[in-house]
C-alpha cells in the first residue's frame, strides 16, 4: 500500500499537475473571496446566487472562513477533475497494465490512489484556505467589516470545523470523479460528465423545481461544504451525500477488481 | 511443474461470441528463449494477458513458475514484462517513468538508472517519454520489464519499431537473460525473427496450439526443399513432370519449382534436366525457415 502511495505521488508531484491545480484553486480563492469584500454594498449581492452576506454575518467568529466555505465548491470541482483524470488515464495511456503487473493487488491500487489524491486534494485546500483568510483579513477594514471576533477561540473553532468540512466535501467530489474515471475509463468523457452534472444538470433541475436540492448529489456536497445551508440542514446532506459515495465507490471498486485490463 | 517455467491447461478466452484463445496447452522449460508465434489476432496478447492476471481465463488452468496464475501476487514480484507495447505516461520523463514503477514494486531505485544505460537510453532518461522515438519507447518498455531482475521476462513484440542495430541488441540482450538463467518468453508475428534467438517454439494460429516445443523438432518434421528455376519459364511444367516421375512432391511457386526432396537428389534432377534439354538457371537445396515451417503447418499459403 506503501509502494502505491509513494508510486502515485510520484506522478502527482510533476510541475505542471501541481502547479496548475494549485493555480487553479487560488485563482478560485482569490477571486469569490475577494467579490465577498469588494461587492459588500453591491445591489446584485456578494454571495452564491445573489445573496448578500453582510458585514454582520462577516464580523462573526466565523467570518474569516466565509470566503473559504464559498470556493469550497470550486475547490470539489477541480478535486472531481483531478482525481477523474488521474484514474481513467490509466486506461487511456495503458499504463494500467504496468500498475497492475507490478501491483496485483487492484484494492491496494485503488486504496493507493485515493490516499495519494487525499493528501494532494488536502494540500490543495490547506493552501486555499491560508490564501482566503488572508485575503478576507487584509480586505476587511476597507470594506468595513469588524475582525475583532475571527481570532478569538470561536474564531478557531470555525475555521477548524470550516477546514473539516471543506475537506470532507471536497475529497467527496474527488471519490465521485474517480468512481466517473473508473466506469468511464476516459478523462474527458469522465470529467465532461461530471462537470457537466454538477454545474449545469443540477442547477438547471433546481431551478425547475427547488425540492431538487434535497436529493442531488452535488447540492448535499455543497451543503457539507457550507457546514449547511438554509434549505439543507447539514446532517441531512453529509447522510445523503456519504449514502451517494459509498454506493457509487461500492460498485466502481467492484468493477475495478473483476474487470479485464484488455486495452 | 519444478522445471517449468510456464505450463497451461486447456486455457480458454472466450469474448462475447468470440474465442480468442481455444484450450490451449503447452508447457516451457526454464532458463531458456521461447518464441511465441502466431499471425496479429492469434490470440498470443490474450494468452500473455491471462497468464500475468490482467484477464480472467473463461477455462482451464495455468502456473507461472510453479504459482497457479489465479493468484498472480505469488509470482508477479519474479516476472517481469511488456505487453501490446510500451505504455508510460507522456509528461513524464524515462526516468520518472521508471521510478513510478520502481516505487510501486519496491525494487532498488538505483537500477533505474543501471537499466536505462542497459538499454541505451543512458543519456535520454531525463526527456519526457512523449518526446520519445518508437524505438526508444520499445527500450523503456523492456527496461521496465526488467525492473523486477526477472525469472521470467514477457515480452510482446519487443523488437517492434527497432531499427536492424536495436534488433541487433535486442537479440544479444534477450540471449544474455537466457544464458544467465532468465526464461524469456517472446511474442513476435515476425517469425524470421525468432527463428534466430528462440531454443523453443509455441506456435498459436486462430486461438489454436498449432506447435509447441524445441525449435530443431519443429524443423526435423519438415522434409528439405530443392529449389530448381529454368532459364525458360515454359520448362517450369517438364521440370515438376520429372520430380513427380522420381517420386517427388513439386510445385511450382514465384516462378520456380519447389521439390519435397532430400538435397542428395539436386545432382540427379540437374542430369534429367540436361538429358531432357533443360537448362537450369537455378538449383538449391533448401531447409525449411520457420516461416515456411508455420505455413506448412498451418495450410495458410
Amino acid at each position: 500500500m506503501l509502494n502505491v502511495i509513494k508510486a502515485e505521488i510520484r506522478k502527482l508531484r510533476r510541475p505542471t499537475l501541481f502547479f496548475g491545480t494549485i493555480g487553479s484553486a487560488l485563482f478560485f480563492t482569490g477571486l469569490i473571496t475577494s467579490f465577498i469584500y469588494l461587492m459588500i454594498d453591491s445591489p446584485q449581492g456578494n454571495g452564491d446566487r445573489g445573496r448578500t452576506i453582510g458585514r454582520d454575518v462577516l464580523g462573526l467568529a466565523s467570518g474569516s472562513v466565509n470566503g473559504f466555505a464559498s470556493v469550497g465548491n470550486f475547490l470539489g470541482i477541480i478535486a472531481l477533475c483531478v482525481f477523474s483524470a488521474q484514474t481513467a488515464q490509466e486506461y487511456t495511456y495503458g499504463t494500467l497494465r504496468n500498475l497492475l503487473v507490478r501491483q496485483p493487488g487492484r484494492m491496494n491500487i485503488l486504496i493507493g490512489k485515493l490516499i495519494s489524491m487525499k493528501l494532494f486534494a488536502l494540500v490543495m485546500i490547506t493552501i486555499a484556505a491560508i490564501v482566503s483568510i488572508a485575503i478576507s483579513y487584509f480586505l476587511a477594514p476597507g470594506a468595513k467589516v469588524n475582525t475583532s471576533l475571527w481570532f478569538t477561540s470561536d474564531g478557531y473553532h470555525a475555521i477548524f470545523n470550516t477546514y473539516l468540512n471543506v475537506t470532507i466535501s471536497v475529497v467527496a467530489f474527488g471519490i465521485i470523479g474517480m468512481i466517473l474515471g473508473l466506469l468511464l475509463r476516459s478523462p474527458i468523457s469522465s470529467i465532461s460528465l461530471g462537470v457537466l452534472w454538477l454545474l449545469i444538470v443540477e442547477n438547471l433541475l433546481i431551478a425547475v423545481k427547488s425540492s431538487f436540492q434535497n436529493w442531488l448529489p452535488g447540492a448535499q456536497l455543497s451543503a457539507i461544504a457550507s457546514g449547511g445551508t438554509l434549505d439543507l440542514t447539514y446532517k441531512h446532506a453529509l447522510t445523503l451525500g456519504g449514502a451517494y459515495v459509498a454506493i457509487g465507490a461500492l460498485i466502481a471498486s467492484v468493477l475495478f477488481v473483476r474487470r479485464d485490463v484488455a486495452n | 511443474m519444478q522445471n517449468t517455467a510456464i505450463s497451461v491447461s486447456d486455457l480458454s478466452k472466450r469474448y462475447e461470441n468470440r474465442l480468442a484463445v481455444s484450450h490451449i496447452n503447452f508447457q516451457v522449460p526454464q532458463g531458456i528463449v521461447c518464441g511465441f508465434v502466431g499471425p496479429n489476432g492469434s490470440g498470443k496478447t490474450t494468452t500473455m494477458r491471462m497468464l500475468l492476471g490482467l484477464i480472467t481465463p473463461t477455462t482451464g488452468q495455468g502456473h507461472i513458475l510453479g504459482e497457479p496464475i489465479e493468484h498472480p501476487e505469488k509470482y508477479l514480484s519474479r516476472v517481469g514484462a511488456m505487453i501490446e507495447g510500451p505504455a508510460f505516461y507522456p509528461a513524464l520523463s524515462g526516468y520518472e517513468n521508471l521510478m513510478v514503477l520502481a516505487k510501486l514494486g519496491g525494487f532498488p531505485i538505483e537500477r533505474v538508472q543501471q537499466l536505462l544505460e542497459k538499454v541505451g537510453l543512458g543519456d535520454r532518461g531525463k526527456s519526457k517519454f512523449k518526446t520519445y522515438s518508437l524505438g526508444m519507447k520499445q527500450r523503456l518498455g523492456i527496461a521496465a520489464a526488467l525492473l523486477p531482475d526477472p525469472k521470467l521476462l514477457m515480452l510482446d513484440e519487443p523488437t517492434n519499431g527497432l531499427d536492424p542495430e536495436g534488433i541487433q541488441e535486442i537479440r544479444s540482450l534477450l540471449r544474455a537473460l537466457a544464458n544467465d538463467g532468465t526464461t524469456v518468453f517472446v511474442s513476435s508475428h515476425l517469425l524470421s525473427e525468432l527463428e534466430i534467438i528462440s531454443d523453443y517454439i509455441v506456435m498459436l494460429r486462430k486461438g489454436e496450439i498449432v506447435f509447441a516445443g524445441p525449435i530443431g523438432d519443429l524443423m526435423a518434421r519438415q522434409q528439405p526443399t530443392i529449389i530448381a528455376k529454368s532459364l525458360a519459364t515454359t520448362d517450369l511444367d517438364r521440370i515438376v513432370e520429372i520430380a513427380k516421375n522420381a517420386g517427388h512432391h513439386a510445385v511450382i511457386r514465384d516462378e520456380a519449382v519447389h521439390i519435397l526432396a532430400e538435397k542428395d537428389w539436386a545432382p540427379v534432377l540437374n542430369k534429367a534436366a540436361f538429358e531432357a534439354g533443360i537448362t537450369l538457371a537455378q538449383l538449391a537445396p533448401q531447409l525449411p525457415n520457420l516461416e515456411e515451417t508455420f505455413f506448412e503447418m498451418t495450410g495458410d499459403k
